[in-house]
């Protein structure tokens, strides 16, 4: 990838946590263009959430570092909006409150208040949840909750948007629903999207390049594969095309064959 | 298959159980079950406690006896005879009058002490050890000393009641806001809420189902010292009532007492579980 293009690089980072004796991350160097949709997989341990998580801001990079948009990444910002795994909504507020508060956070200088009632209730259609607007977490499912926890990070209008196994949590079937909505916001916003994933079908049918991570600790990205599938993508077309299953092999060749996980 | 074979008779392909094969509950079922077994269980008892005190030796009085004994008592809570001769009703009112004040200003003690050592650890270093040992005095220990301070038994009351109920509220809320989930500030990083708004959207309504937990324990505890230390201070109030009864060998009106210290207490425990419920939308554990 030519350097011109790079919205998000990550260069020579190296993780370490105090007291162990191996970094969790050595040496890895990824840059992301604009617009983009890259996954990162490996197995469970591997750093992959580390990753993200230097990314986002909410980890210190003990070596190397990321810039984004050609400002380096000190602290958590909007700018680089989570969805968390585990959806993280505030189980005092209502939908629309979890929403509105990230909105109020984030946008209150260059929107006024009717502007960004307005912009809370658009993200909640975006993710087809204007239904459940005065409804508490608690009261939904949690396929439901992620979908939130996607229009709350839409909401705060990110340069990149950072999918922390975003639906690693759910049945296969909403899991499919929810990768579906996500091509379809992908394309309609053409956002930047880093997706951590341990699914090899999600990562294959989502990404435009699928970044595969050694074991860890000392994990760093051991290939990249590209995925060259016009888009829009249709889950039923692509189970017997061709280049999807060579793409999906590759994958499942280097996650078991190459660097398969040690027993545990 | 052959081909004689004779086609199956069509099934539905949809079959719905009609309506009555589960026949809904009507709502005088559902009160029934939720009335009917501790009503049995208080009958039981109540049949087991007249057999056992009907004996000519019985130290007690069974429930006919109190039934005929404190029968006024019973049926009229309201009177009030001037001095000390009133209905229970307003024993009990003199008794939460007291309860509400201590513990108010337990609650707003604690709950600010508890904000301040749930969020600076020095704080914490410096007062938690000496909370842990204040908190294990007895309730009636600190009355003479409050008695000695404020040389009047209402203030020393309320002290009581403040001094008793005001360790859960601070240790609960200490912890609330210490154990603010990993998630919620990974929330409130990302989103750059910072300082007092932090505190105030996120902090203070992740601690406050642990806040209403120690309200709960505080009032409990309010209402355990309030009959004791009446019994000291004397003047209107439950505990000097029960007190007063004991005085004057009437068994049967202390066990009336009893049972309304009792209900109250449990409407007390309600009452600060359902504003909790109220205030932090449902999160609080019920």
């Amino acid at each position: 990838m030519a350097n011109a293009d790079t919205y998000l690089e990550i260069s020579r980072l190296t993780v370490a946590f105090p007291k162990a004796p191996v970094p969790v991350l050595n040496d890895v160097e990824l840059r992301i263009a604009k617009g983009e949709y890259v996954a990162v997989i490996g197995h469970s341990g591997c750093g992959k959430s580390t990753l993200l998580n230097v990314v986002a801001g909410l980890l210190p990079a003990s070596m190397g570092g990321v810039v984004l948009d050609g400002r380096e990444v000190t602290e958590p910002g909007p700018d680089r909006a989570v969805v968390f795994q585990n959806h993280s909504l505030l189980p005092w507020l209502t939908c629309y409150e979890n929403v509105r508060l990230a909105v109020d956070q984030t946008l209150s200088k260059t929107m006024t208040r009717a502007e960004r009632h307005e912009w809370t209730l658009h993200n909640l259609g975006l993710v087809r949840m204007e239904h459940a607007k005065d409804m508490r977490p608690a009261e939904i499912s949690g396929g439901m909750k992620q979908r939130i926890g996607i229009a709350r990070a839409l909401a705060m209008k990110p340069k990149v948007l950072l999918l922390d196994e975003p639906f690693g949590a759910l049945d296969a079937l909403t899991r499919a629903h929810l990768q579906d909505e996500v091509m379809r916001i992908h394309a309609a916003l053409g956002t930047t999207v880093m997706m951590i994933t341990h699914d090899v079908d999600e990562a294959v049918l989502l990404s435009d390049r699928i970044v595969m991570l050694t074991n860890g600790p000392n994990a760093t990205i051991g290939e990249i594969l590209d995925v060259n599938l016009e888009r829009p993508r249709d889950r039923l077309k692509l189970a017997h095309d061709p280049r999807f299953i060579e793409a999906r092999a590759a994958v499942l060749e280097f996650l078991h064959a190459r660097h398969a996980q040690p027993a545990l | 298959m052959n081909a004689g074979t004779k086609p199956l008779p069509a099934i539905p392909i949809v079959s719905r159980p009609a309506a009555s094969f589960i026949p809904e509950d009507s709502r005088l079922v559902k009160v029934a079950r939720i009335v009917l077994p501790p009503l049995v269980v208080l009958i039981a008892l109540g049949l087991l406690w007249e057999v056992v005190m009907s004996g000519p030796t019985a130290a007690l009085p069974p429930p006919s006896k109190v039934w005929t004994d404190a029968r006024q008592l019973i049926l009229d809570p309201f009177f009030d005879n001037g001095g000390l001769d009133k209905g229970l009703f307003w024993h009990l009112m003199a008794s939460l009058s007291r309860v509400a004040l201590g513990f108010a200003l337990a609650a707003v003690v604690g709950i600010l002490t508890g904000l301040l050592i749930g969020t600076s650890s020095l704080a914490m270093r410096g007062l938690d050890p000496i909370f842990q040992v204040l908190r294990t005095v007895p309730p009636l220990a600190w009355l003479p000393l409050s008695l000695a301070a404020f040389r009047e038994a209402q203030p020393s009351a309320i002290f009581v009641i403040f001094i008793t109920s005001i360790w859960p509220i601070i240790i609960n809320t200490a912890v609330g806001v210490r154990n603010v989930p990993q998630d919620y500030r990974n929330v409130a990083a990302v989103i750059r809420l910072k300082g007092p708004a932090y505190f105030l959207r996120i902090v203070l309504p992740a601690a406050a189902p642990f806040i209403f937990t120690g309200l709960r324990i505080g009032v409990g505890l309010s209402w355990l010292a309030i009959v004791a230390a009446e019994m000291l201070i004397g003047g209107v109030g439950i505990g000097f009532f029960i007190w007063d009864a004991w005085n004057s060998s009437n068994l049967s009106d202390i066990i009336v007492a009893l049972a309304y210290v009792g209900l109250t207490g449990f409407i007390l425990d309600r009452a600060v579980a359902f504003i909790g419920k109220l205030v932090t939308r449902g999160t609080a554990i019920d």
